[in-house]
């Protein structure tokens, strides 16, 4: 027995399986209207499936359902009990058996939208859960934000800037927000984005897509060299 | 003697596993679970330490105990399918009858074990998706044929006691350490939901905790008392639990059915009525 052909369960095998694309940020920040922007952007020309983790209700899950951006079977609501960051950091289990279960139901997926819990600026998540992340700030928090720093500003794959309608309302400067957050993410992507006046998100959509793209060139090729499988 | 294969491990030092089992950051799901203690908050059933004490012993007295049993006889099963695999290289072994060949359905009736002692659908739902996440966790910490076997045996998710107890064999400890680690998730799931919903002392809480750890010996003991009442039937003799029943051949010549159905039954309609209306409650924090 061991030799176990057959399991899902076993460490991430990034062979054929979905980008697992990981969106956190604080509460608010709009991280809910950029998965409903994806699925509007990239939902005709890709299988999508999204998991969402609401602190206290299904209120993400239920809002994206009624956006009718997305089959509603294909988005899965995951409980946190009090932990955001638990979830998609120290013990993803629950997650992952979400992404796992759309998979199954739906697969093969091109990409799974995991979305956090609204948190604060140290909540990133593991490898385990997320191949790719972008975390979500917006401007109404101030300017000064991206100085502030954190795993999630400093780390993640994009950071997104949103509402930027919302600047000359509150002050803020958004040269002082690009150059702050250039000098602490060596070089990582920065957009700015008013999910409220571009639904669709385009510039993050683009560049999901060229990660999507990359992805399975990435493991076709991988495959290609690889042993047979199910040896 | 039973009792010596029930001290054996599959793997050396059983007791740091143990303690890895049971720590709270096993990243297996469990931190999302308060075990009805979200519930008894909001119908403030639990204000403070004193009612969370009384809450703990009747939970670990009731379901805690169950538990204990479930996740010592998985314990035991699954070192068993061991034991089986070694004999079944044996050519002479012979005269097994057929049900040994058969062990996902010895996983499922034990499985089903579970299921009649859990009277509330929520709580039965509860368990098996914990169960489910801790297999599927405890087959990358823990691999071995048995955790395969199990997840493939109820593919949905397995009682959450059962999977304890096959993870806890698969990780070297016996049925007393599965047992024990059951009772210590039952009163520390609730203990832990109850210090973030209610801001309570954290330091508090744990001395709860600490008072009731003779408690928790005592539940792991009577435990694993409850599966040294095994049916033993002279040659022959009509098997009164079907099928799964005459599993174990011992030495002896006369033949043991699992005591299954003899296991602790303790009922806490309390505890099932705290879990259906947390399941109906939209605003919650904790899965259950
Ligand atoms: N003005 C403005 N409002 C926006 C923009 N994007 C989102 N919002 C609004 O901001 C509020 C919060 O947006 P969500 O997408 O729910 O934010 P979230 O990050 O998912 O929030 P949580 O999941 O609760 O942490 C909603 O009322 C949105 O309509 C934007 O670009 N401009
Ligand atoms: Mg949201």
């Amino acid at each position: 027995m061991g030799a176990n052909h057959d399991d899902h369960h076993d460490a991430a095998d990034p062979h054929g399986r979905a980008l697992r694309l990981g969106i956190g940020g604080p509460v608010g920040s709009g991280k809910t209207a950029l998965v409903a922007a994806l699925c509007r952007s990239l939902g005709p020309s890709m299988r999508l499936g999204v998991v969402t983790n609401d602190i206290y209700t299904t209120e993400d899950a239920e809002f994206l359902r009624r956006a009718g951006v997305l089959d509603p079977e294909r988005i899965l609501a995951v409980q946190t009990g009090c932990c955001p960051h638990t979830a998609i950091r120290d013990d993803i289990a629950a997650n992952i058996d979400a992404v796992e279960t759309l998979e199954e139901r739906f697969g093969p997926l091109d990409l799974v939208i995991v979305e956090s819990g609204g948190d604060n600026l140290t909540a990133t998540f593991s490898r385990g859960l997320a191949d790719r992340q972008i975390f979500v700030l917006d401007v109404s928090g101030g300017d000064k934000v991206p100085r502030k720093g954190g795993p999630g500003v400093t780390t993640a794959d994009l950071l997104v800037i949103n509402k930027t309608d919302l600047a000359p309302l509150v002050g803020a400067d958004l040269t002082v927000m690009s150059r702050d957050a250039a000098a602490v993410r060596e070089g990582r992507p920065v957009l700015f984005t008013s999910i409220r006046e571009d639904r669709s998100a385009h510039s993050v959509a683009e560049w999901v897509t060229s990660l999507v793209g990359s992805w399975h060139h990435q493991n076709d090729h991988t495959h290609d060299h690889s042993a047979p499988t199910n040896a | 003697m039973q009792n010596d294969r029930r001290k054996g491990g599959m793997r050396g030092s059983p007791d740091a596993a143990l303690l890895l089992l049971a720590d709270s950051r096993l990243p297996a799901g469990g931190h999302a679970h308060s075990g009805g203690a979200e519930e008894a908050v909001r119908l403030g059933t639990i204000t403070g330490p004193e009612d969370l004490a009384r809450f703990l012993r009747g939970r670990l007295a009731t379901a805690g105990l169950v538990s204990a049993a479930l996740a010592a006889a998985a314990c035991e099963l699954a070192s068993a399918g061991h034991d089986e695999q070694a004999a079944a290289h044996d050519e002479q072994t012979g005269g097994r009858d057929g049900q040994s060949d058969d062990p996902a359905g010895r996983w499922r009736q034990l499985d089903a074990e579970a299921d009649a002692r859990t009277a509330s659908p929520a709580q039965r739902e509860a368990s098996r998706v914990q169960g489910r996440l801790l297999i599927r966790s405890a087959r990358r910490i823990w691999p071995s044929p048995v955790l395969d076997l199990l997840a493939k045996a109820v593919p949905n998710g397995v009682h959450h006691p059962i999977a304890l107890g096959a993870a806890a064999a698969s990780a070297g400890c016996d049925p007393y350490q599965s047992a024990l680690a059951a009772a210590y998730n039952a009163v520390t799931g609730p203990a832990t939901a109850a210090v973030r919903l209610l801001g309570l002392d954290p330091v508090t809480v744990h001395r709860l905790l600490a008072d009731l750890a003779p408690a928790l010996n005592d539940a792991a003991h009577a435990a694993c008392a409850s599966l040294i009442d095994d049916v033993v039937m002279e040659p022959g003799a009509a098997d009164p639990f079907g099928p799964y029943g005459t599993a174990n051949g011992d030495a002896k010549g006369s033949t043991r059915g699992p005591g299954w159905p003899a296991l602790p039954g303790h009922a806490a309609p309390a505890l099932d009525l705290l879990a259906e209306g947390h399941h109906s409650n939209t605003m919650k924090l904790f899965v259950s």
